[in-house]
């Protein structure tokens, strides 16, 4: 177990979450659709600022000489997606939303907001701008017991949908740029792994009390900041499920602690890379790695660099990776798709012959490294001088560095921190007053918050804490309100959304085909009696392979029982045990309800079955 | 640090001030026009702009007097081998840079500025850098062609080897008309060139028309030319006749169209190719301005609501042209005030406000009596170069009809292609 606060843990978040609205500047419906459209091919070019500076990491951006093509789906996406056309005022309904996730936190919320252009050119914005605006400072949120900061909370445009990236070209889809995204960020005060956890499902709580927010896998999106003393600030981009969040914070942690204890070796050794390159093609003219005899066949060739010291340092001992995936994600932002280094060689039909040469050309010693490139000459060795500059960031420890998530929980190098000289105001939207009347208007109709629902369902449904943190979680309230107040039966209806519905999916039945007017039917059905709650289960299975009630009722074996009926077929059944009763007396009870049960199991209610079993046999006894 | 009155602290200062027991520290920034009145916006560290609502005497405390930062202007490297293109501004924003902190987009002033934010004009030419106007094109006055006519032959008889004008699009279909008319015997190509989307965003249409431009002012055909976007995509660039462009989109980088012909080329800047249709070629004459501009014409759009009144509100101007209905056509109840008007002498000109196709007088009695009181028909001129046309037939000593219904520089089509 790690000991987080004696690392000096500091973690803070950033939550983007899609509303359900329209899109933030037109009247596009905000909704992911799979048709391409027209497909548009554009280029980005950063724009000089007065000071004579481009903006560093846009320039990378630049370095990259990408092109975009936009697929444009006319039904999600129109002249202003494209920048073809100015932007509206803000969508009023996503400002709404804004505003009451800034009073849920208390914050102070601007007087006027005024949108600005946040330069961004990786493609993933056809003007090469986002729209963002600050809307609400300083807040507070309260999670378990703790203050957290929330800094700021701001309005803005979700960016392009990524599809793929070929030859040079980076395909983005435009359905989703436009869409509102509500960005919450916290102060830098969460201390472990499983904090951040709870905090971005506190505010994902908070978020969707507002019931305008779109649910589902991509549609809230984490930035997670974190830092280690000593360390420093890495902002993990794009972590999609918050469940992941600990993993991702525990992985940083660990890739920092590796990069410090890099580092104490390489100051130790007076470690240095080489700044020459050398052409290593000689040594690899036979070789059988495919990918190096493919590109020599191609007329390019291999390229290696000398890591004074760093051997050892690239991937550890138990084949972890330290600097050597670093080395590779530098070198891939020109555009090669790898590089070759000592720690994992010989390998990948890479032989000690080979090696051999390369030492002898490189005259590497004992403790040094390599690094090695296959590409046209050009490219490899702009890849190499990126590990060159990597390589000498490594002597300080932990670059601050912005890196992308991956599926697994670790993640890759994607650009440095971006300064701060891109943003300037977005000049085609007039600023957007807000009224301290609007603002009164709205404390008064906020929604109930997740804590305020769970305490409503202690009391008036007489519900578990987890039963209503779990019905809100996962969507049911609403109509779980509905049936309960109409209907009655609350842990029933509780248990049929939190227990049923999950053990039918497991059963591979799909629950969520049954329609909501279905449902209440059931439960009206079982307010009159009709059946037994014990039924219920049976019913929805039926109703989940798309059979309508009567059907399901019929196939269930529920057909209306006359209680007449049960009351004869009861007597019966004692009829036929009359010197059992005679022997046990009332203690009888027990083994014959087993009796009845099995008759009437679903059909009716256990607790009426029990009533008339007891009164008929007193009557014997 | 003390606390002043907001009167004494100026534009860019950084600024603390006190809302409700929190402190907000920023730079403050230019009141916008359509904020509130009471409203000031400062700077945050996090780039964000921040409105705050403040009471009249609210103090302030001054943590820093604007820095003047210095502007800092890396002019590429010139190579002077390369052809002569001289490349004149007139205020449009095409080539301009961005002052972060106020959003302010400044049009480059200087050629060192102009270069500057468009480095690799430099890779495919020998530029030489003009500003002779810093207007936006929709303020821009008939006057201001001549201008610009004058600087363009300036450069062609100094040793430019082509023209590139970098122009607003509101109008710059008629200083193409404009200039197309008033240097009629061009010996090198003169080349508009403007942008839809704004220059300051990194998708700016600005650089790859400059570019086509500059690509084709460097080609060997003469004569007044267009560049801009051939469609959404930024990859090729149109070349469209001076006299035929028209924009027909409010926003759309592939706003302009030829109208009634086709674009006579195509440009993609950045594998340097060119598609030219059979251009007059470059040669070595003088380039020399004919005639002038009589701005004191009206443009008339035909509507079942025009009246008689307004009619000869225009009577008074040198000239009228009609944008008439149809093939050219006016309510007939207007016709008498026509006859009075061309009697008094004033030239009225019929073109037609479908834009796309030919006048045609003949084929209605309204037509015909339209013909009979004078009006002389402008076949398939666009009605804007109509107006430029007829304004610079007035300063000529031809007649006006026979000028008018004689194709000078491209703008009237004999054939109409399906």
């Amino acid at each position: 177990m790690m000991n987080y606060s004696k690392l000096g843990l500091k973690v803070g978040l950033e939550i983007h979450q899609q509303l359900d609205t329209n899109k933030l500047f037109c009247k596009c419906p905000s909704e992911l659709v799979d048709e391409k459209g027209r497909e548009v091919l554009r280029n980005l070019r950063p724009v000089a600022s007065e000071l004579g500076e481009f903006d560093q990491a846009a320039i990378m951006e630049a370095a990259k000489g990408l092109k975009f093509r936009y697929q444009s789906p006319g039904k999600s996406s129109c002249l202003v997606e494209l920048d073809e056309e100015p932007p509206e005022g803000p969508n009023e309904k996503a400002v709404e939303v804004a505003l009451k996730m800034a009073l849920f936190m208390k914050a102070k919320v601007l007087d006027e907001i005024q949108f600005m252009r946040k330069i961004v050119i990786d493609g993933s914005n056809t003007a090469g701008f986002q729209r963002t605006s600050l809307l609400a400072v300083d807040g507070t949120l309260e999670v378990n017991d703790k203050e957290i900061g929330i800094p700021s909370i701001c309005l803005e445009e979700d960016a392009a949908r990524s599809i793929d990236e070929k030859d040079g070209v980076k395909t983005y889809r435009l359905d989703r740029l436009g869409i509102p995204l509500v960005e919450i960020v916290t102060s830098p005060v969460i201390e472990s792994p499983e904090e951040a956890k709870t905090v971005a499902q506190t505010i994902g709580g908070l978020l969707r009390a507002t019931r305008m927010v779109k649910r589902g896998l991509g549609t809230i999106r984490e930035d997670v900041n974190i830092s280690i003393t000593k360390g420093a600030r890495v902002e993990i981009k794009g972590v999609q499920d918050l469940r992941m969040l600990p993993e991702f914070v525990r992985e940083e942690v660990q890739r920092q602690i590796r990069l410090l204890k890099a580092r104490e070796v390489l100051r130790k050794r007076e470690a240095e890379p080489d700044t020459n390159i050398t052409d290593l093609t000689a040594a690899f003219k036979d070789t059988k790695n495919k990918i190096i005899a493919g590109n020599l066949k191609r007329g390019q060739g291999v390229y290696g660099i000398r890591l004074k010291g760093f051997g050892g340092t690239l991937r550890g001992k138990w084949g972890e990776a330290i600097l050597g995936q670093e080395f590779a994600s530098y070198a891939k932002t020109v555009g090669v798709s790898g590089i070759f280094h000592s720690d994992e060689l010989p390998g990948y039909g890479i032989t000690q012959k080979e090696i051999n040469q390369v030492l002898k050309k490189l005259s590497l010693e004992k403790k040094d490294a390599f690094v090695m490139v296959s590409h046209n000459e050009d490219t490899a060795k702009n890849a190499l001088e990126m590990v060159i500059k990597r390589a000498l960031m490594a002597l300080d420890g932990v670059p601050e560095e912005t890196r992308n998530a991956r599926l697994d929980s670790t993640t890759e190098y994607s650009r440095p921190i971006s300064g701060r000289a891109r943003m300037y105001p977005e000049t085609d939207i007039p600023p957007y007053n807000i009224h301290e009347k609007r603002l009164e208007k709205l404390s008064q109709e906020l929604p109930e918050t997740p804590k305020q629902r769970v305490k409503r369902y202690l009391n008036d449904y007489e519900l578990n804490r987890e039963q209503s943190i779990q019905l809100f979680r996962k969507g049911y309230d609403l109509i779980f309100e509905e049936i309960a107040d109409t209907y009655g039966n609350p842990s029933v209806v509780a248990n049929t959304f939190l227990q049923s519905f999950p053990e039918l999916e497991r059963e591979g039945y799909e629950p969520s085909l049954i329609e909501e007017s279905t449902l209440k039917e059931i439960f009206k059905g079982l307010s009159e009696d009709d059946f037994a709650k014990e039924g219920v289960p049976e019913i929805l299975k039926y109703l989940s392979k798309g059979k309508n009630l009567d059907d399901a009722l019929a196939s269930a074996g529920i057909e209306e029982v006359d209680m007449v009926h049960v009351r004869d077929r009861i007597r019966t059944i004692l009829d036929e045990r009359h010197d059992f009763i005679k022997e046990r007396g009332i203690s009888a009870l027990g083994p014959l309800m087993g009796v009845v049960m099995k008759e009437f199991r679903g059909k009716v209610d256990g607790k009426k079955l029990s009533n008339i079993l007891k009164e008929e046999l007193l009557k014997r006894v | 640090m003390r606390a002043v009155p907001l009167t004494e602290v100026s534009v860019g200062d950084k600024i603390r001030l006190d809302i409700d027991g929190k402190e907000y520290e920023g730079i403050l920034m230019p009141h916008h026009r359509f904020s509130g009145k009471d409203i000031i916006t400062l700077k945050l560290d996090n780039g964000y702009n921040m409105g705050i609502k403040i009471k009249k005497g609210t103090m302030v405390t001054l943590v820093e007097r604007k820095r003047e930062d210095e502007k800092i202007i890396k002019v590429p490297k010139v190579d002077n081998n390369r052809p002569k293109i001289s490349i004149i501004g007139t205020g449009g924003t095409i080539a301009s840079y961005v002052e972060y902190t106020t959003g302010a987009v400044h049009p480059a002033e200087t050629a060192a500025e102009m270069l500057y934010s468009n480095p690799d004009i430099a890779d495919r030419c020998t530029p030489k850098v003009k500003i002779i106007l810093s207007k936006l094109s929709e303020d821009m006055v008939p006057g201001d062609w001549i201008d610009i006519a004058e600087a363009v032959t300036s450069e062609l008889n100094s040793g430019a080897e082509g023209v590139v004008i970098a122009h607003g699009t509101d109008t710059m279909g008629y200083t193409a008309a404009a200039l197309s008319f008033l240097l009629d015997e061009l010996p090198k190509p003169v080349v508009l060139v403007g942008s839809q989307r704004s220059s300051d965003r990194p998708s700016s249409d600005a650089h790859l028309n400059l570019l086509a431009a500059i690509e084709l002012a460097k080609s060997n055909v003469c004569g007044v030319y267009v560049v801009m976007h051939k469609t959404v995509d930024d990859k090729i660039c149109s070349i469209h006749l001076g006299t035929r462009i028209r924009k027909m989109h409010t926003s759309r980088r592939d706003a302009f169209k030829s109208i009634n012909s086709m674009p006579v080329g195509w440009v993609e800047p950045m594998a340097k190719k060119i598609i030219l249709k059979d251009l007059p070629e470059k040669n070595d004459g003088d380039a020399t301005r004919i005639g002038g501009i009589e701005p004191d014409v009206a443009l008339i759009y035909v509507t079942p609501a025009l009246s008689e009144d307004d009619l000869l509100y225009a009577a008074g101007k040198k000239g009228i042209v009609l944008v008439g209905t149809g093939l050219g056509h006016l309510n007939s109840d207007l016709i008498p005030t026509i006859k009075e008007i061309i009697r008094e002498g004033i030239p009225v000109v019929m073109t037609s406000q479908c834009i796309h196709g030919t006048v045609n007088c003949h084929v209605y009695s309204n037509g015909r009596k339209l013909l009979e009181a004078g009006v002389i028909p402008c076949g398939d001129i666009l009605p804007e170069t109509a107006l430029v046309k007829l304004m610079w037939c007035l300063t000529l000593d031809g007649d006006i009809r026979e000028l008018m219904t004689t194709n000078i520089v491209g703008e009237l089509g004999s054939r109409r292609m399906i």
